[in-house]
C-alpha cells in the first residue's frame, strides 16, 4: 500500500491532475479561489508535467481556450468555483454538445448576492442541465481518485463528454487530510494518452461547432442526453477497474448503516461524513435511521438510488442550494420526481441547509432525522424547510 | 493602384487557385466579408486552424450538415474567438512538443466580426494578445451587428442609421465615432497590426501572409462592405470599399514593430467624404451640417495618422537610440513559437 501523506485537499487535487499527463490547463483566479490553480502552475513551472498553462483573463476565456485546446486533441483541465463557474455557464452546454472531454474541478461555493465566498452548492446547481458528468467528492481521497477517473471516463470513446469533480469549498478544499497517492506508473497504466475521435488538424480538416436548424437541433439534444445516460455504464466500468487496481470502491450511491432503516438521510458532498456520526449516535439510541450519499449527480443514478432506499418509510433529503419559488431544493425535487410512479414510495422531507458556509453539525443532522421520524407519524406539512434559518 | 486594375493579369500567378472557403455558402449578394474571408484563406494556405466567432461568417458557412470550410474550423461562441484561438495554439504546441501530432508548424487564426472583436469580444482579444500567443486575429468589420439585424456597434460610423441608432426626426443616427481597435492593438505592443479591405485584394493578402509568418500575436482589421446593412447596391461593393480608402475614412496602413506605414496611397487631397456617403442608404438622411462635421473629423483623423506615419520610429530604431523596450522583448520571449 502506498504511503499516506497529509495534504490540503485543493493541493492534492492539483497533484492528482499532475499525474494525468495533461496537455493544456487554463485557469483564472477569480475570487473565491482555491489552491488548485496556483499549485498546478507550480507543477508546470517545475517541469513536472509537460503542459501549456494559459493564464487567461477570465473564467469565460479559460473554458473557451480549453474548447480550442481539447478540439486539437489535447487533454485539458481547469478549476473554478462560484462566480467563475457562473461566468462559464454560457460555454458549458457548448462543451458537452461538441463532445469535448474537458475535466474541471469545482470548489463549490455560494453564488452572490450577497457576496459570500463560503461553501454551498448554489454554483453547480444552475449548471445541472449543461450535459456535464457531475460527481461529488466526500473527502480528499475521493477528490484525488475521482479527478484521475474523470479523465478516463470523459475521454472514453462511448462517452466523450466533459466531467466535473465537485469539492466542497473550504470545508473540503482547504482541509488537510490523509491521502494516498497512486504512483505515476500506476496512473499511466490506468490512464493512457487521450485517443481523440476527431481533431482540428490540416491533415484531415473538419468543421466543429456548426449551427443547426430546427430540423436537426432536437436530434443533437437527444444524442447528448443518450450519451450522458449511457455514460453511467462506462462510469461503473471505470470505477470497477479503479477498485481492481487501487482497492478503493466507488458507487453512484453509497449507503451507511442504511439496511432496514425506517428513516434515511440523503446527502451529497462532504457533509456525508458528519451525517455518519449522527447516524451512529441515533442508532445507539435505538432510532431506525441510516444514511444515503449521492456521489453521481449527472447522470442521475435512478436505479441505484431506488435500490438503496428500498423499504425506507421516510427520506430526509438535504439540499445546499435553493430553487427559488420551486417545489423543493434541487436534490429534493429530483428525488421526489423519481419516486412518483413507485407504488410503495417513501415520504420525502427536504431540508435546505448549510447555505453560504453555515455550519451543519452532528446535532443538526440528529434534529433533521428526528423531524423526519415525526413526519412519518404526522405526514408532510411543507414541501421543504430552510433548516435552522431565522426569519 | 494599377496593380488592382491589372488583377486579372497577375492573379493566376499571385494567388492560390485552391479554394479553402468554398462557394455554396449563404452570404448575401455582394458580401464584402465573404470575399475577404476567401482571400484570407488563400493567403493562409492549408496549415491553419481557424477559430470563428458567432456572426455572419459562421452562420453562412456552417449550416449542419454542410460546411464551406476546407480547412479545420471551429466555432464556439460569440465573444471568445480569441480565447478559442489561444487554446488551439496551446493545444497544437503541446501536442507537437510531445510528438502526438506531426512535427509541423500550424498557424492558429481567429476571426470575428466587429461586435465579436471590438465590443463583446474585446476582453478575450486583449487577453490573447497580451499573453503573446502565436496567433493571428482578423476582424471583419462591417460596422454593425449585421447578422442580427444591423444594430449599432462601437464600429458603426458617425451619422450611420443602424437599427438601434436610427435616424429620426430628432436624431441623425449614430452619435459616436469608430472605436480605434487597431490603435488598441498597437498599445498591446504586438509585432504587427494592419488595416485592410478586400477592395485591395493583394494588399490584404500580403498583410495576411506577413502576419502568418510572424511568430507572435498579430492583428488585421479588415473593412468589409455590407450591401444589406449599408443599403448599397450589391454590385458596388468593391467601389464602396475603395471610396472608404480614397476619402481617408478607412486608410490602409500597417504598424510593424511600432512603425506606421501607409500601404495604399490615398489621393491628395483626399476625395470628399460625400462621394463615399452618397452610395449608401445608411447615410442618406444626413444634412450638410453633419456631413461637414464628418469631413472635419476624417481630416483630423487623417492628420493624426500621417503624424504617426511621418514621425514615429520603429521600436528597433528606438532601441538603437538607447530607449528601453523591455515590454516588447518580454512579449516575444513569452511566446515559445517566436524563439523557435
Amino acid at each position: 500500500m502506498a504511503k499516506r501523506v497529509g495534504m490540503e485537499v485543493g493541493i492534492a487535487a492539483a497533484e492528482a491532475v499532475g499525474l494525468c499527463n495533461i496537455d493544456v490547463a487554463a485557469v483564472y483566479p477569480i475570487t473565491p479561489q482555491s489552491h488548485i490553480a496556483e499549485h498546478l502552475s507550480n507543477i508546470v513551472a517545475d517541469g513536472r508535467i509537460n503542459a501549456e498553462f494559459i493564464t487567461v483573463e477570465s473564467e469565460h476565456s479559460s473554458i473557451s481556450s480549453l474548447c480550442g485546446a481539447s478540439a486539437t486533441g489535447a487533454r485539458t483541465y481547469t478549476a473554478t468555483s462560484s462566480q467563475g463557474l457562473m461566468f462559464m455557464h454560457e460555454l458549458l452546454p457548448i462543451v458537452s454538445a461538441m463532445r469535448l472531454p474537458i475535466v474541471m474541478g469545482i470548489a463549490n461555493r455560494a453564488v452572490s448576492g450577497p457576496l459570500s465566498i463560503w461553501n454551498d452548492h448554489s454554483d453547480i446547481m444552475p449548471q445541472r442541465d449543461s450535459g456535464w458528468i457531475t460527481m461529488f467528492a466526500e473527502n480528499g481521497q475521493e477528490v484525488v481518485d475521482m479527478t484521475i477517473q474523470s479523465f478516463k471516463i470523459a475521454e472514453h470513446k462511448d462517452v466523450m463528454l466533459p466531467a466535473s469533480v465537485n469539492i466542497d469549498g473550504f470545508q473540503l478544499t482547504h482541509m488537510v487530510e490523509p491521502i494516498e497517492f497512486p504512483t505515476q506508473k500506476e496512473v499511466n497504466k490506468f490512464l493512457p494518452d487521450r485517443k481523440p475521435f476527431a481533431t482540428l488538424h490540416p491533415d484531415k480538416p473538419i468543421t466543429m461547432g456548426a449551427f443547426a436548424m430546427p430540423d436537426r437541433f432536437a436530434e443533437v439534444m437527444k444524442a447528448k442526453d443518450v450519451a450522458i445516460v449511457n455514460s453511467k455504464k462506462i462510469i461503473l466500468e471505470v470505477w470497477k477497474e479503479w477498485e481492481k487496481q487501487f482497492g478503493r470502491s466507488y458507487n453512484p450511491v453509497e449507503t451507511y448503516k442504511a439496511k432496514d432503516a425506517d428513516v434515511l438521510l440523503v446527502t451529497m458532498g462532504s457533509m456525508g461524513e458528519t451525517a455518519e456520526i449522527a447516524i451512529d449516535e441515533l442508532q445507539k439510541k435505538g432510532v431506525s435511521v441510516g444514511l444515503v450519499k449521492i456521489r453521481l449527480w449527472r447522470p442521475f443514478p435512478t436505479e441505484e438510488l431506488k435500490a438503496a432506499v428500498k423499504g425506507a418509510k421516510v427520506l430526509a433529503v438535504t439540499d445546499r442550494a435553493v430553487s427559488f419559488g420551486g417545489v423543493s431544493g434541487p436534490v429534493g425535487m429530483e428525488v421526489k420526481s423519481l419516486f412518483y410512479h413507485e407504488k410503495d414510495r417513501p415520504l420525502i422531507t427536504n431540508y435546505i441547509m448549510g447555505l453560504g458556509g453555515r455550519d451543519v453539525t452532528v446535532e443538526d443532522f440528529i434534529k433533521m432525522a428526528e423531524k423526519a421520524v415525526e413526519a412519518e407519524k404526522k405526514g408532510i406539512t411543507e414541501e421543504y424547510e430552510f433548516y435552522g434559518v431565522r426569519g | 493602384m494599377n496593380i488592382v486594375e491589372n488583377f486579372d493579369l497577375f492573379a493566376p500567378r499571385l494567388v492560390d487557385k485552391k479554394e479553402y472557403f468554398t462557394s455554396g455558402h449563404r452570404s448575401c449578394q455582394g458580401c464584402g466579408e465573404a470575399l475577404a474571408v476567401r482571400l484570407m484563406c488563400k493567403a493562409l494556405g492549408e496549415d491553419v486552424v481557424i477559430s470563428c466567432a458567432t456572426g455572419c461568417m459562421e452562420i453562412v458557412s456552417s449550416m449542419y450538415p454542410a460546411t464551406a470550410w476546407e480547412v479545420p474550423w471551429i466555432h464556439v461562441a460569440f465573444e471568445n474567438a480569441a480565447a478559442v484561438g489561444a487554446g488551439v495554439e496551446a493545444g497544437l504546441k503541446a501536442l507537437r512538443r510531445k510528438g502526438r501530432i506531426p512535427d509541423r508548424y500550424i498557424k492558429s487564426v481567429a476571426m470575428a466580426g466587429d461586435g465579436g472583436t471590438a465590443d463583446i469580444g474585446l476582453q478575450a482579444l486583449s487577453g490573447a494578445m497580451e499573453r503573446g500567443h502565436d496567433m493571428l486575429f482578423v476582424c471583419f468589420d462591417n460596422e454593425a451587428y449585421m447578422n442580427t439585424g444591423m444594430q449599432r456597434s462601437s464600429q458603426t460610423p458617425f451619422g450611420a442609421s443602424a437599427t438601434t441608432s436610427p435616424a429620426g426626426k430628432v436624431s441623425y443616427g449614430q452619435k459616436t465615432w469608430k472605436k480605434n481597435v487597431p490603435e488598441i492593438m498597437v498599445a498591446h505592443n504586438i509585432p504587427y497590426v494592419a488595416t485592410a479591405c478586400p477592395s485591395y485584394p493583394l494588399d490584404f493578402m500580403r498583410k495576411v501572409e506577413k502576419a502568418k509568418n510572424i511568430k507572435g500575436p498579430t492583428y488585421i482589421h479588415c473593412l468589409s462592405v455590407c450591401p444589406t446593412g449599408w443599403r448599397s447596391a450589391s454590385n458596388t461593393t468593391i467601389k464602396v470599399g475603395r471610396l472608404a480608402v480614397e476619402t481617408g475614412i478607412f486608410p490602409l496602413y500597417e504598424v510593424e514593430n511600432g512603425k506606421y506605414r501607409i500601404t495604399v496611397d490615398m489621393p491628395e487631397p483626399l476625395r470628399p467624404v460625400e462621394d463615399y456617403l452618397k452610395l449608401q442608404g445608411r447615410f442618406r438622411h444626413l444634412k450638410s451640417v453633419e456631413i461637414e462635421m464628418m469631413q472635419e473629423r476624417v481630416d483630423l483623423e487623417h492628420r493624426k495618422l500621417m503624424n504617426k506615419v511621418n514621425n514615429l520610429q520603429s521600436w528597433e530604431e528606438l532601441e538603437e537610440e538607447g530607449a528601453i523596450l523591455e515590454v516588447w522583448e518580454s512579449v516575444l520571449a513569452g511566446s515559445e513559437g517566436y524563439i523557435e
